[in-house]
């Protein structure tokens, strides 16, 4: 999908506009194009879903734009981009490890731990090479013991490391829910603020192409409730690079969830040194008509039905909420106020996961804003199947989401 | 206990692994004979010296350890093994232990704390025998019976006591009681509830010494980390996992086991294949020694090794200590089940007691001078108790302060609630 959606005449906008809170003018080097009507000064983007668009004023153009599948891993053509537009341009994983190689190189106290980290460089590919650059002690290859190296993480980063701790899946981790919930939560509050646990736990997680119930968990669901830890999920090369970095400056606990299907978006970045607000929210698109609250993958599939409702007449107004806890309730309730009816898209179970949480925030802060009941789109609450078409119907298809609008906007 | 592993004991007799009895079949291995000599408890030592069987090449000079205390038993003029002020220090820290645990009992049954209190009475010798050689940057990381080990890495006895009652002035502001004393000035790491969860910990602490000496280029860093744990923790897959991780990457930390036979009211020899923990060393290419946990200063010296070992960068130790809980495993504890017996025969190797009786045999102190120091430290524990009397309780502003070290989203705002709740909080307040 397209980097971030930009509102009223791109650079005019983020001064003016209240309801847009995501990265800072400041931030950008250029300009990004527009999703909606208004014009645009000239720019290319380079999409992740494949696509490239020149400059857009005319409706019909973007009609022809439907996005094949929401998720693409072709790479786009370095032709199409324009010279106009510095900055480089990586798949999201290789923005992950710019980010944390910077960080690496910024402060000698940022280490990784991890299965597979160093020699097999991740994985996913997230650390590959940096054992060569900074050696076998600050990227350790772990034994197969989660619930010790996060345990070890923990009380590094309480002696003053600032180590990145990766679970190769995140379904992984749940070996290490007893560190990541009595330490790693708990032990600021318990020590009476006297240690900080500078730490960052990441991995891939959500629902991947057939990769069995196992492997397929969504754990932000279950790291909800922990008092004590900072959730956010990244959904674009941009925001998985910038959220890294804040996540390893931050002094909290903070969990990044990536997501197994977006490692191969690809997507220009700036050249220069950004991070991206850990508590805040990205306005992916604005609207009129209806809040569409997303994160991760799932924000993709929120902007393929955005295609078709825009064909259809609606104006939807997506938000990608980053930050699983705490949740950007001053973005998100903006919008509500704007809009007045809300439709949440997760990955999670429909049982307990964030958008149930969100839901309940959104009730309690901005009951009166609301012209209808607020509509949770979760995955079901089963084991995810290994067949396909059984794991197609898991998770909420944009056709759904389609048609929940609708039925929103009667 | 102890004949219980010594060699010749193991080898003939079956042991009573499958047993459905309880006590009554464990205690004749515990007591069979009973040794009263304090230096001199000889099972021990020939059980090191087949313990020698079990360990690998590394492990040659730890137990050679017990083998020249053994030789300096034996020779007429024995050498003393501390100076006078060595040894006052640690009979002084012993009673310390001993005085303010009872004090709690005290407290407790005053009602002036609450919750699960695990007291340390009967292992003081561990505490102070290992915790006293080290430095001030050495980390220690222990378990929820940890009040001895915080008062004797140094954490003052009226934080302690604050912290069991609850008050602000308690060494983490009332908010961990008992089981969670931290202090990071004195590198105390804890405190945990649940067993086996400070094992990680402090193997994190390890690979932080480690790092710093060899990442971060200070080549001085030589801190060493001391992980305390019972014998019920032993079989707990964090300490298997943390016995590789430590002896994989060297980390200059020393497991201590204070094998008090009990885990509430399992006993040792029920719960576990294989009841010689030191033998699980080896197996992950550690050194692992056995010693006796009631003599201070066997501790003491078989603590200088492994802590010498860990400094010089040749990794990890294991060191089981035999000991015994005087009380039950928490306050709540009516203690039913351990044989009388058997808590006579360790009630007659008072780690105390036999230091006292060292020092005065040996003409390091008068009687005087330890009469002197008990009186001392009694005060110490009275100022302690009326401290955190007078103390005040946590106001209701502290209870959401602390939970996130950079509170941008999680601070306290204004109007006293987390400042995400605040629907304006990213305005301006949520940058980095």
């Amino acid at each position: 999908m397209a980097a971030i959606f930009q509102g009223v005449g791109a650079a005019a906008t983020l001064s003016s506009s209240p309801s847009n809170s995501f990265v800072p003018k400041k931030f950008l080097t250029s300009p990004r194009r527009s999703f909606c009507v208004r014009k645009v000064p000239s720019s290319v983007v380079v999409r992740s879903d494949g696509s490239v668009n020149f400059d857009l004023n005319s409706k019909s153009r973007r009609a022809q734009q439907l996005v094949a599948n929401a998720v693409a891993t072709k790479a786009d053509s370095s032709a199409a981009s324009s010279s106009s537009n510095p900055g480089h341009e990586l798949l999201l994983f290789e923005a992950l490890r710019e980010g944390l190689e910077e960080e690496m190189e910024r402060d000698p106290c940022v280490c990784v731990m991890g299965e597979d980290v160093g020699h097999y460089g991740g994985s996913y590919k997230v650390t590959k090479d940096l054992a060569k650059k900074f050696g076998d002690l600050r990227v350790l290859d772990t034994p197969i013991a989660e619930n010790s190296f996060t345990g070890m993480g923990i009380g590094a980063a309480m002696t003053g490391l600032r180590p990145v701790v990766e679970g190769m899946n995140m379904g992984f981790l749940l070996l290490a829910f007893n560190q990541i919930s009595n330490n790693c939560g708990m032990l600021h509050y318990t020590s009476g603020g006297q240690f900080t646990i500078p730490i960052v736990i990441r991995g891939p997680g959500g629902v991947g192409r057939q990769l069995g119930a196992e492997h397929s968990q969504r754990l932000e669901s279950y790291f909800q409730s922990i008092p004590g830890i900072q959730m956010v999920a990244c959904s674009t090369p941009y925001n998985a690079k910038g959220l890294m970095k804040a996540a390893i400056r931050s002094e909290n606990p903070v969990i990044l969830f990536e997501h197994v299907l977006l490692y191969n978006l690809k997507e220009r970045i700036p050249d220069e040194d950004y991070i991206c607000n850990l508590e805040e929210a990205e306005m992916v698109r604005p609207g009129e008509h209806v809040t569409i609250l997303t994160y991760s993958r799932m924000r993709y599939h929120v902007m393929q039905a955005a295609k078709t409702l825009v064909n259809k007449g609606y104006d939807p107004e997506v938000i990608d909420i980053r930050s699983l806890k705490p949740f950007d309730l001053y973005t998100i309730g903006n919008s509500v106020k704007k809009t007045h009816r809300v439709v949440i898209v997760e990955e999670c179970m429909r049982t307990g996961g964030i958008g149930a949480s969100l839901t309940a925030a959104i009730t309690e802060n901005f009951n009166d804003y609301l012209d209808a009941p607020i509509m949770c789109l979760s995955s079901q609450d089963v084991p995810t199947p290994y067949a396909g078409t059984l794991e197609e119907w898991t998770v909420v298809q944009p056709a759904q989401i389609v048609t929940a609008v609708e039925q929103l906007c009667q | 206990m102890s004949t219980a592993f010594s060699a010749p004991n193991f080898s003939t007799q079956s042991l009573p692994l499958n047993h459905t009895s309880t006590t009554t079949r464990d205690s004749p291995l515990v007591f069979a004979k009973p040794t009263s000599q304090f230096l001199r408890s000889t099972p021990k030592l020939r059980l090191s010296s087949s313990s020698k069987l079990n360990l690998s090449r590394r492990s040659g000079t730890v137990v050679a350890v017990s083998d020249v205390v053994k030789q300096k038993k034996s020779k007429s003029t024995p050498t003393l093994l501390i100076t006078k002020e060595e040894g006052l220090e640690l009979y002084e820290d012993m009673v310390l232990g001993r005085a303010f645990e009872d004090m709690c009992a005290q407290m407790y049954y005053r009602g002036k704390m609450f919750g699960f209190v695990h007291l340390y009475n009967g292992q003081e010798a561990v505490s102070t025998g290992f915790i006293k050689l080290l430095k001030q940057q050495d980390s220690v990381v222990s378990t929820y019976r940890d009040h001895v080990h915080a008062l004797s890495k140094g954490v003052p006895a009226r934080a302690v006591m604050s912290e069991l009652f609850g008050k602000t002035t308690g060494c983490c502001r009332g908010q961990g009681g008992s089981m969670h004393m931290f202090s990071r000035e004195h590198n105390l790491l804890g405190g945990f509830a649940f067993i086996g969860e400070g094992i990680p910990i402090a193997t994190g602490a390890a690979f932080t010494s480690k790092y710093k000496r060899e990442v971060l280029k200070e080549a001085d860093c030589d801190h060493v980390t001391l992980a305390f744990f019972g014998d019920g923790t032993c079989n707990n897959g964090q300490f298997f996992e943390c016995l590789n991780m430590a002896a994989l990457w060297k980390l200059p930390i020393v497991f201590v086991v204070e094998n008090n036979l009990w885990a509430i009211g399992m006993s040792h020899m029920r719960a576990t294949s294989d009841p010689q923990i030191y033998k699980k060393g080896p197996a992950f290419g550690m050194p692992g020694i056995h010693v006796d946990g009631m003599d201070v200063l066997k501790v003491r010296e078989v603590a200088k090794e492994a802590i010498g070992r860990a400094r010089r960068g040749e990794g990890p130790t294991l060191v089981e200590c035999e000991t015994y809980r005087f009380r039950g495993h928490s306050l709540a504890d009516p203690d039913e089940l351990r044989d009388p017996a058997e808590k006579a025969h360790y009630a007659a190797r008072d780690p105390i007691t036999a230091l006292k009786k060292y020092l005065t045999e040996n003409n390091l102190a008068s009687e005087a001078e330890l009469k002197a120091i008990d009186k001392k430290i009694d005060e110490v524990v009275e100022v302690a108790v009326e401290f955190a009397d007078e103390s005040p309780v946590p106001p209701r502003s502290q209870l959401l302060e602390n939970v996130f070290a950079d509170p941008k989203g999680f601070g306290i705002g204004p109007d006293g609630r987390y400042r995400c709740e605040d629907p304006k909080f990213t305005q301006g307040t949520a940058h980095v």
